[in-house]
């Protein structure tokens, strides 16, 4: 599903920007991988570098979707082919509509890969079932886009898109982060609902609780730039109760 | 003073000879066979113009350059070539003129049939199809051109012309007053509802002509009128200046929406050509009465034009929802005058200025409450969005409070595109324009929701055409 080798990203325009620095990572179909790390280490610019975001040059390596490198691939085109990132601080858009936002997004999906867009009815159909699916409040539905959100209702909100757009592999960056036990368990019932042999999770967080909620199949560390150390559910447990500490101390940048 | 041109003689010539004098004032008027009440208003606006051209009093205040204007160097009349006399119906258009229609995307019969829109539709000032009259007659409303009202309603014209735009407003409006070609002219009687939007095209054609409308629109007591005003023209290498007036009388109780879709050429992307819009646009609310100007400016190369109210009567009410896009080299300069007189007066001024490009856009309203205007409130809210490093926005309100128990919200902002919006979208499958079109449209939502469901959509499509090339 996923390869990536040896990648090297950094901020455009900003010296000394190289934020990963040879990450690999193999995801098959079907697998739950946990990436777990601390502040600064490259979580969030490994989630955004996967889905595109042009802040981020890729200065080595690659990134191989089903087979595919996806390097000069736009944003809007990776997401047609199947990646989803569930945003750890969604924006707000004045005056869209979640409805509109989201029939947008199927129906340029679906002419993506010649399907038929559905019908304004057969969409609504579909939005109010997912609406009701992830327990998001409907009248929320009724705002523009994130505005006046909490932050579990904006989550809430990226586990909706989640569920209606089905994609191959989502990315749910920090999405635990801010989130009350209730909120919490919503958004692992959405993920365990979309569990399925052919879809692909990466849950990035910084703590194990997510992963109580989450089984993943693999679990990594990221330090530095780099995975540098991987393993099952065990590993989560560890650096809950030992944080990061061992990790950035075996691992020191070699130019550091 | 003689007339050069008579009635016998020259009155088949089409086009008035280039340039501006009495002959040319009397030219149209003849052409136009008004009666002599008329011909004397134009000429004393012409020459009032006269004195205001002395003075070089052509209104220098706004944010817009240009080349001096030669007022010599245009034609102030011409009608299209037909055969015989006017076209009775539909079928007696001529079918180039409705191809004409059909590509600037005017399409008469379609939206006829769809929409239930009567259209006056004006082409090089005159009038050429009026559809629905007969549902409008039974109620009593007049839709007519305004050279018809002029004909069959001279006591309501005689009334009422001037009496919201005097002929000494400004240098514009005075010029319009001195040489009108036609526009449009609206009724609808004491308690009557005007059960369809009344809807007219213009359009500029004929190279190098001015082209000057005159609307008026009366509402009688506790009657209610929505008016429909889009715009189109096709590409012409040289400036085109369009001065047209538009007065609105809401007489006690009425309520009038006027909307407008502009979209007329706004010249080249190096900012060659396109039309100049000096537009003087004011309504008259009397009590309880309501006025609401809604309009989506994205053409011309400038736009000079402030729709206002004057909130004569006690709790009259005043809107003004304004999108005004500019870009490549195009310059706005528009807002509104909201005039409070009357007691329990409220107005409203929702103003949204998108540049991009090179294009510059200046919000300049007015907000004036008079000595008795008790417990009059305005609130005002201007946002501006800049798209790219190169263009402008600039907010100049004018506020006079003469009334303490008058209360005023004034709300400004200046924001960009963010990253992380177009990055929100693009991330869910949306492509770049398509996002900056859905973040554009959405911010300016509170302003085309209060335009008819059809304008909306056509005013969202709008803004996205008008957009082209400055995004992505």
């Amino acid at each position: 599903m996923l390869e990536v080798t040896n990648l090297h990203a950094r901020v455009v325009d900003v010296e000394d920007g190289e934020i990963l620095k040879g990450l690999n990572l193999t995801i098959k179909p079907g697998e739950i991988h946990a990436i777990m790390g601390p502040n600064g280490s490259g979580k969030s610019t490994f989630a955004n570098v996967l889905a595109g975001r042009i802040d981020y040059e890729v200065t080595d390596g690659d990134i191989k979707f089903e087979g595919e490198s996806i390097l000069e691939t736009p944003a809007d085109e990776r997401a047609h082919k199947g990646i989803f990132l569930a945003f750890q601080y969604p924006a707000e858009i004045p005056g869209v509509r979640p409805w509109q936002f989201m029939k947008a997004a199927l129906d340029a999906k679906h002419e993506s890969s010649g399907e038929k867009k559905l019908s304004v009815r057969e969409f609504s159909k579909l939005f109010d079932s997912k609406v009701a699916e992830v327990k998001i409040n409907p009248d929320l539905m009724k705002r523009s886009l994130n505005e006046g959100f909490s932050g579990g209702e904006k989550k809430r909100n990226e586990m909706l898109q989640l569920a209606i757009l089905e994609p191959k592999l989502a990315v749910l960056d920090e999405t635990d982060s801010g989130l009350d036990v209730d909120a919490m368990r919503i958004v692992a019932d959405a993920v365990n609902g979309l569990r399925s042999p052919d879809r692909s999770f990466i849950l990035v967080t910084h703590y194990n609780r997510l992963l109580n909620h989450i089984k993943p199949d693999v679990v990594h560390v990221l330090a530095n730039g780099q995975l540098v150390e991987t393993g099952g559910p065990e590993l989560a447990v560890e650096v809950e109760r030992e944080g990061y500490k061992r990790f950035l101390e075996e691992h020191v940048p070699a130019n550091a | 003073m003689e007339y050069r041109w008579g009635f016998v003689t020259d009155v088949d010539s089409d086009d008035a000879p280039k340039g501006l004098s009495e002959d040319t004032v009397r030219f149209i008027s003849a052409k136009k066979e008004e009666p002599e009440w008329l011909l004397e208003w134009r000429l004393k606006a012409f020459r009032h113009w006269l004195t205001l051209e002395a003075d070089d009093a052509e209104p220098t205040w706004a944010k817009v350059k240009y080349p001096k204007i030669d007022y010599q160097d245009m034609i102030y009349y011409s009608a299209p070539k037909k055969p015989g006399d006017g076209p009775q119906s539909m079928d007696e258009v001529d079918p180039e003129l409705l191809e004409a229609f059909d590509k600037l995307g005017v399409p008469l019969h379609e939206r006829e049939k769809l929409a239930g829109v009567a259209v006056d539709a004006v082409f090089d000032s005159v009038s050429v199809a009026t559809t629905f009259a007969d549902q409008l007659e039974k109620l009593g409303i007049i839709f007519c051109s305004f050279n018809e009202a002029v004909k069959n309603h001279p006591d309501l014209v005689k009334k009422y012309l001037g009496s919201v735009v005097p002929y000494t407003d400004n240098f514009f409006a005075t010029l319009n007053s001195a040489v009108f070609s036609d526009g449009s002219f609206a009724y609808v009687p004491p308690g009557v509802k005007c059960p369809i939007e009344l809807m007219t095209y213009f359009r500029i054609n004929t190279e190098g002509s001015g082209q000057f409308e005159r609307t008026l629109l009366i509402a009688d007591k506790d009657s209610y009128v929505s008016y429909l005003e889009g715009c189109t023209a096709p590409i012409r290498r040289t400036s085109q200046l369009h001065a047209a007036v538009v007065e609105l009388v809401a007489l006690d109780d009425a309520e009038i929406k006027y909307s407008t879709v502009q979209n007329w050429f706004p010249g080249t992307k190096e900012g060659v050509g396109g039309v100049y819009n000096f537009v003087t646009k004011r309504g008259r609310a009397d009590k309880n009465a309501k006025i609401s100007w809604t309009q989506v400016e994205t053409g011309s190369a400038i736009t000079w034009k402030y729709p206002s109210v004057i909130l004569r009567g006690d709790n009259s009410v005043g809107e003004f929802y304004s999108v005004a896009l500019t870009n490549n080299h195009q310059q706005a300069d528009t807002g509104t005058k909201m005039i409070h007189l009357g007691k329990n007066t409220k107005s409203t001024i929702v103003s949204k200025g998108i540049s991009a490009g090179f294009g510059q856009n200046t919000y300049r309203g007015q907000v004036k409450i008079m000595p008795g205007a008790e417990n009059a409130t305005n609130h005002t809210q201007c946002d501006s969005l800049l798209i790219g490093d190169k263009c402008g926005a600039h907010t100049v309100p004018y506020i006079e409070v003469q009334n303490p128990t008058a209360r005023l919200e004034h709300e400004a902002s200046t924001s960009k595109v963010s990253d992380d919006q177009l990055f929100y979208l693009m991330q869910r499958g949306i492509s770049e324009e398509e996002a900056h079109h859905m973040i554009i449209t959405g911010w300016s939502r509170d302003v085309i929701k209060e335009l008819p469901f059809e304008f909306a959509m056509e005013a969202s499509q709008l803004l996205k055409v008008s957009l082209e090339g400055a995004v992505g």
